[in-house]
């Protein structure tokens, strides 16, 4: 076993555990933090794919900023910080079936894809991701459409943001 | 590569050589001596910080016309030694209802995040530690990592004021991450590449430091460092009139101590910043030819000169109410690098190619006439304002005369 | 790429060694005798009201989903950046300038829709 299936081994079993805890614990704002080492995980996997830009993005965007969404509005919505209902409801069994077949269905009809179980070939020397990100995201034969429609998406978002919190008032 | 020429480099060299002598893989000696300069690195940035008291102590009394410590060892520069045991033997109080893990994570990621950035100080020319390829997101990364810091400590704390002050400087903080990321978007026009060490190389050799090409965003820059800091004006977290200490309220002894170290320490590192990204670095002249080690001490200079700034301003300017600092961010500061970086981008495509003084007289001219307009705005706005507000005053006026 | 984030890895474990052991070793020398009022609330000496986990101003969490939206924004621009000075230069190059600048104008657009309905305010 080599050093980075390792360190995968070791940064999934974090993930994993935490997204657990997300779920099961009972304080909100510690539901969130768990949230938090489950994105940070994720970003160390990011970062053993080589994928550089990723790993800032995934920290920047999902710690730097939704976390901190997801804190601010559990402090203003929730006047208990503790949740007092049960964890589990009565279908829980039936809901870990579906989860468990799903798991299944997905490693059989993933199996059977060559990259499943292959190596991905090395990156040749000198790439770098951003630039080659970069000169996609403004060619014309590219994304340069989707580059500016996900403006106007993001415009969309800050006005349905402001409209809604708006209407409160 | 002799001893003197390049010692750092060559004694990562001497210990491969040595660990790959003793039958280790060259991975595993690579991730040793990675290890091994970590630590050098990190002990000195905490060497560093202990110093940084004794200056921010020494820098404030002056400020305040008074003499700072000057009891323990010649003009007391062993005081922070002495604080530093003090520290270590004061009782560690949890407060009841605090959140006992949370509470203890918090101080240490506080001081984590700041040191992470040290990771990708380039001190020389040879002397740096990861060379990524997208830098200056990392940077901001690892700020947001302090304002989690913040928000858990605040939270953790089970007390009004600390969750008050969370709450202010994470509000401070996010608004003005923006204009700070706008203003290291333009080094990255400038250089094309987001690696600081790209962004060294580029000011020197043929290239000017980019505070002439890009004035206004060294001014963007220094301003929303100052605000990520939370120091004056921004430090609404710990306004001491209103909220006692803001969100390490509750923290004593050592813990206390780290939130402090990491704010000092942060002040500098931002200092650092701002002379990579836009003074050139360890560059000076050529200065930095002589040596690695000459690199680096012109390097920390700068850094400290920064720093020096940041504190000028601190001990200098009152601090603003909330509703003026996010409405400076959000109708000033942000509209106005945006239109700096589109600016920018605009001119280095159309000179693409041009002699390097065209290209820095024209963006200074361009940054100078950017910010003759905003004054231009300013000045009608804050008349027009006055014409609202005078008949206002005048009858108040009245009625105080009668 | 990887042996530098290998190097941040290993910076990240020293980093959080530091301030452990700083907590350690005064946790170990320091003295310890907790009692009830030593451990209390500090609020300037008044007497704690209510909960302490109190509820939050709205205007917070409009702000932090306008920063939210403009984060995302800046980190489409960061590989544009880069773009710019490896595209041609002339016209090309000033037309990639002008992809990113339409990207702006039309987040400008979302910004002072925000600030015309008051969203900028703090009430």
């Amino acid at each position: 076993m080599t050093a980075i299936q390792i360190l995968f081994i070791l940064s999934a079993v974090v993930i994993l555990g935490a997204a657990v805890m997300v779920v099961s614990t009972k304080n909100l704002v510690h539901a969130a933090l768990y949230l938090v080492a489950a994105l940070f995980g994720v970003a160390v996997l990011f970062a053993l794919l080589d994928a550089t830009f990723l790993t800032v993005v995934q920290v920047v965007v999902y710690i730097g900023a939704i976390a901190i969404l997801f804190i601010f509005a559990i402090m203003l919505t929730r006047r208990e910080m503790r949740d007092q209902g049960e964890q589990l409801n009565r279908g829980w069994g039936a809901a870990a079936l579906i989860g468990l077949l799903t798991f299944g269905g997905l490693f059989m009809l993933l199996s059977s894809w060559r990259g499943f179980n292959g190596t991905a070939a090395a990156l040749p020397s000198g790439f770098d991701g951003v630039v080659e990100l970069g000169a996609a995201l403004v060619s014309t034969d590219a994304f340069v459409l989707p580059f500016e429609v996900a403006s106007v998406l993001l415009l969309a978002a800050l006005i349905g943001a402001v409209y809604v919190a708006g209407t409160k008032k | 590569m002799t001893f003197w020429s390049d010692p750092i480099n060559f004694v990562a060299q001497w210990l491969r050589d040595v660990f790959t002598g003793w039958g280790w893989s060259s991975g595993l000696a690579n991730a040793i001596i990675l290890l091994l300069g970590a630590l050098v690195l990190v002990s000195f940035a905490m060497l560093l910080d202990i110093f940084l008291v004794w200056i921010e102590r020494k820098v404030v009394a002056r400020f305040q016309d008074r003499l700072g410590p000057n009891r323990v060892g010649p003009f007391g520069i062993f005081q922070p030694f002495a604080d530093i045991v003090k520290l270590i033997l004061k009782e560690d109080i949890t407060p009841v209802g605090a959140d006992k893990l949370v509470y203890n994570l918090a101080p240490i990621l506080s001081l984590t995040s700041v040191l992470l950035l040290w990771a990708i100080l380039p001190l020389a020319a040879t002397i740096y530690g990861a060379d990524l390829n997208v830098a200056l997101l990392y940077l901001v990364a690892a700020g947001a990592l302090g304002t989690l810091s913040i928000i858990m400590a605040g939270w953790s704390s089970n007390n009004k004021y600390a969750l008050l002050g969370a709450f202010r400087m994470v509000a401070s903080m996010v608004s003005y991450e923006i204009p700070m990321v706008v203003a290291l978007l333009i080094p990255t026009i400038i250089t094309g590449s987001m690696s600081v060490r790209e962004i060294t190389l580029a000011q020197g050799d043929g290239g000017v430091w980019f505070f002439i090409v890009a004035p206004l965003a060294t001014v963007i820059f220094l301003i929303s460092a100052i605000a990520e800091l939370g120091r004056s004006p921004f430090d609404l977290n710990e306004a001491e009139s209103e909220i006692v200490a803001g969100f390490h309220i509750e923290y004593t002894g050592m813990k206390f101590g780290l939130f402090y170290a990491g704010e000092l320490l942060h002040a500098f590192t931002f200092g650092g910043f701002l002379a990579i990204l836009f003074f050139g670095g360890y560059r000076f002249f050529g200065l930095e030819n002589l040596h690695p080690l000459v690199g680096a001490i012109i390097f920390l200079v700068k850094a400290l000169i920064g720093y020096w700034v940041i504190m000028w301003v601190k001990y200098t300017v009152p601090r603003i109410r909330i509703d003026h600092m996010l409405g400076f961010n959000w109708k000033f500061l942000t509209p106005l690098s945006l239109v700096v970086l589109m600016v920018t981008a605009v001119l280095n495509q159309a000179l693409a190619g041009s002699e390097t003084w065209v290209y820095a007289l024209v963006m200074f001219l361009a940054n100078v006439v950017v910010g003759w307009l905003t004054l231009e705005i300013l000045r009608a706005y804050s008349r027009s304002q006055r014409k609202a507000e005078e008949p206002v005053v005048e009858s108040v006026a009245q009625a105080a005369h009668h | 790429m990887q042996s530098e984030w290998l190097y941040i890895g290993l910076f990240l474990l020293v980093g959080i060694f530091i301030p452990v052991a700083a907590i350690v070793i005064s946790a170990l020398l320091g003295p310890k005798k907790p009692n009830p009022i030593k451990q209390s609330t500090y609020e300037c000496g008044m007497e704690t009201v209510g909960v302490n986990w109190v509820q939050f101003k709205a205007p917070y969490y409009i702000f932090a989903l306008i920063f939210l939206i403009f984060d995302v924004e800046t980190v489409f621009l960061f590989p544009w950046a880069i773009a710019l000075n490896q595209s041609q230069p002339g016209v090309l190059g000033v037309f990639v300038a002008v992809e990113g600048v339409i990207f702006i104008l039309i987040l400008l657009a979302g910004l002072v829709y925000a600030w015309r309905k008051g969203a900028l305010e703090w009430m």
